[in-house]
């Protein structure tokens, strides 16, 4: 039998692989074999890029139309078709402008699209008074439902003053 | 200097054994991605860009309240290292393999930052501008984690980090997005894998939202019967719930193990006895090893010692064995090239030592392992002597 890698060498390590109860089974020649654990002992996610790419190629893209197939980051320029390839963003505004994209692939993968940990303390601010808008916008909202006009006002100054201390 | 000491010496400080639940939790770790707002991701800058990015991390550490807390934290190119010295990282599992891997950023622009006592490694320009690692002996992941929460926030008082109001921290792959937080844990299981029970203990890990890496069956003996168990989510759960649910599992698998392990010493005393004993045996006096088999000895002989039924080296020189044991260390030893039979006496001739150093055995192999090993060892396998 021979290496199912280099397939020069004798084959003597017969080689299983599971990550998530996924088996592989593969007969390799012992510096293969090396190699392989090698990369998989220190659980490096190289894998994840593979799947990542078979969600977003030929197959996940399709639900993308046609025309943004074409879809470019305006900061680093990051494709659609190239994001599919490696599996990897561009930089952190891929995140914006691939936005409601990325939700379906997110929620795949996390089951989530909201962080709900750590928030660094230089934002910590901003943050919470996105926060804040968010919760005053849903009070605008019941005090319209509710006709409640007046109280609609004040939130709405409220909000643009936030608004404007974010900008 | 510390870098120096970390390449010479086999022993890092996650292998020591005076802590929480070593006879099963080798080691704990967390990993923090992050990365710098307005650069793009490592695997699309510039040299130029990566060249600021590792010129502003070491700004960073710099940082006197930085120093206060790690120490003088050095900042290592990989450029400045040889290849063995970099497998070396990878083997005492301060690097990633993927770091290696010089594709799209070269090595120029790749730099480790390690603390003096290599709890702390900065891996920078890897997939993010900075994996911030900690690396913790036994079950320890709220250390680690905290650990790492604490270098990343004394980190931020420098580093502009891309950040999402929505999604959290930014980073290259999706699969780390939010928190970009990666626990986990190494665990030691030859008890569950001598029962042939590991895979369904672990395929019910592998349905808790954690991923579980290790070897099944014949190819299970080559890594010396270590999983490596870490969370999958990092987006829409809390560090601290991250955390708890790997730190729950894990003391669920600990139990596991321990079971089976008495089962094992009530069930089949001689047999499992004998089977340490023997191990024991060949380490102390084989004189060619081959890197398998010599991954199986040890854990049989880790198993042997944790279980109370023999008196050998302790886990933490087990532990050392591993990276003496790996190729890299071999080629660092030997100063040069080998070939395979070359590799294998070497191998046994490192592990007689250090075995025998550490139970008390042969004194005319009891020497102290870091003491004038190498050069004359591989000539006299040259010349094919098997004894002098
Ligand atoms: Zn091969
Ligand atoms: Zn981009």
């Amino acid at each position: 039998m021979i290496c199912e890698r280099c397939k020069q060498q004798p084959a003597s390590v017969h080689y299983t692989e599971v990550i998530n109860n996924q088996k592989r089974q593969m007969y390799l020649c012992p510096g293969c074999a090396e190699e392989a654990q090698k990369a998989f002992d220190l659980g490096a996610p190289l894998n994840l890029h593979n799947l990542l790419a078979g969600l977003m190629g030929p197959g996940g893209v399709k639900e993308v139309p046609e025309d943004e197939a074409e879809f470019l980051c305006e900061t680093c320029g990051l494709s659609g078709a190239a994001f599919g390839q490696s599996g990897l963003l561009g930089c952190g505004g891929c995140y914006q402008y691939f936005g409601e994209r990325l939700e379906p692939l997110l929620k795949r993968i996390h089951g989530s699209i909201r962080h709900t940990g750590k928030v660094p303390q230089r934002s910590r601010n901003k943050y919470l008074l996105i926060q804040e808008v968010d919760r005053l916008r849903a009070q605008m909202r019941e005090a319209v439902e509710d006709e409640e006009f007046e109280r609609a006002a004040a939130l709405r100054d409220a909000i643009r003053d936030l608004q404007q201390r974010l900008a | 200097m510390s870098m120096r000491n970390t390449l010479q010496s086999p022993y890092s400080q996650w292998m020591d054994d005076d802590a929480p639940e070593t006879d099963v939790v080798i080691s704990s770790r967390a990993r923090l991605a992050r990365s710098l707002a307005g650069y793009p991701f490592p695997h699309r800058s510039s040299p130029e860009q990566a060249e600021q990015v590792i010129q502003a991390v070491n700004l960073a550490v710099r940082h006197a309240e930085f120093r206060a807390r790690f120490g003088d934290a050095e900042l290592t190119r990989m450029t400045e290292l040889s290849p063995v010295d970099r497998w070396i990282l990878v083997e005492k599992h301060l690097i990633s393999p993927g770091f290696l891997k010089n594709t799209e950023s070269s090595f120029e622009c790749k730099g480790l930052v390690l603390t003096p006592d290599e709890r702390l490694s900065i891996m920078v320009n890897e997939e993010d501008h900075l994996r911030v690692q900690c690396l913790f002996p036994g079950l320890q992941l709220e250390a680690a984690a905290g650990t790492a929460d604490e270098a990343d926030s004394l980190l931020e008082k420098t580093l502009d980090f891309a950040f999402s109001d929505r999604i959290g921290y930014l980073t290259a792959c999706p699969t780390n997005v939010g928190t970009g937080l990666r626990t986990s844990v190494m665990v030691h299981l030859p008890a569950l894998v001598l029962f042939g029970q590991v895979k369904e203990v672990l395929t019910t890990v592998s349905r808790l939202g954690l991923t579980v890496r290790g070897l099944f069956g014949e190819g299970t003996d080559a890594v010396g019967n270590l999983f490596q168990v870490s969370n999958q989510v990092t987006l829409g759960h809390r560090e601290s719930e991250i955390i708890d649910n790997l730190a729950s599992v894990t003391r669920h698998v600990i139990e596991q193990e321990r079971s089976a392990r008495q089962q094992l010493v009530r069930q089949m005393p001689v047999v499992l006895r004998d089977r340490v004993g023997r191990a024991l045996g060949i380490l102390k006096h084989a004189h060619t090893l081959g890197v398998e088999e010599a991954m199986r000895l040890i854990s049989d002989v880790r198993l042997g010692v944790t279980a109370g039924l023999l008196k050998g080296p302790p886990s933490r020189v087990l532990l050392e064995l591993m990276v003496v044991t790996r190729p890299s260390y071999l080629v660092k030893t030997s100063g040069r090239e080998l070939s395979p039979p070359q590799w294998d006496e070497l191998r046994a001739t490192l592990v007689r030592k250090l075995v025998n150093a550490h139970s008390g055995g042969d004194p005319e192999e009891g020497g102290s392992p870091e003491e004038g090993d190498s050069p004359e060892e591989g000539e006299k396998g040259e010349e094919g002597g098997q004894s002098p």
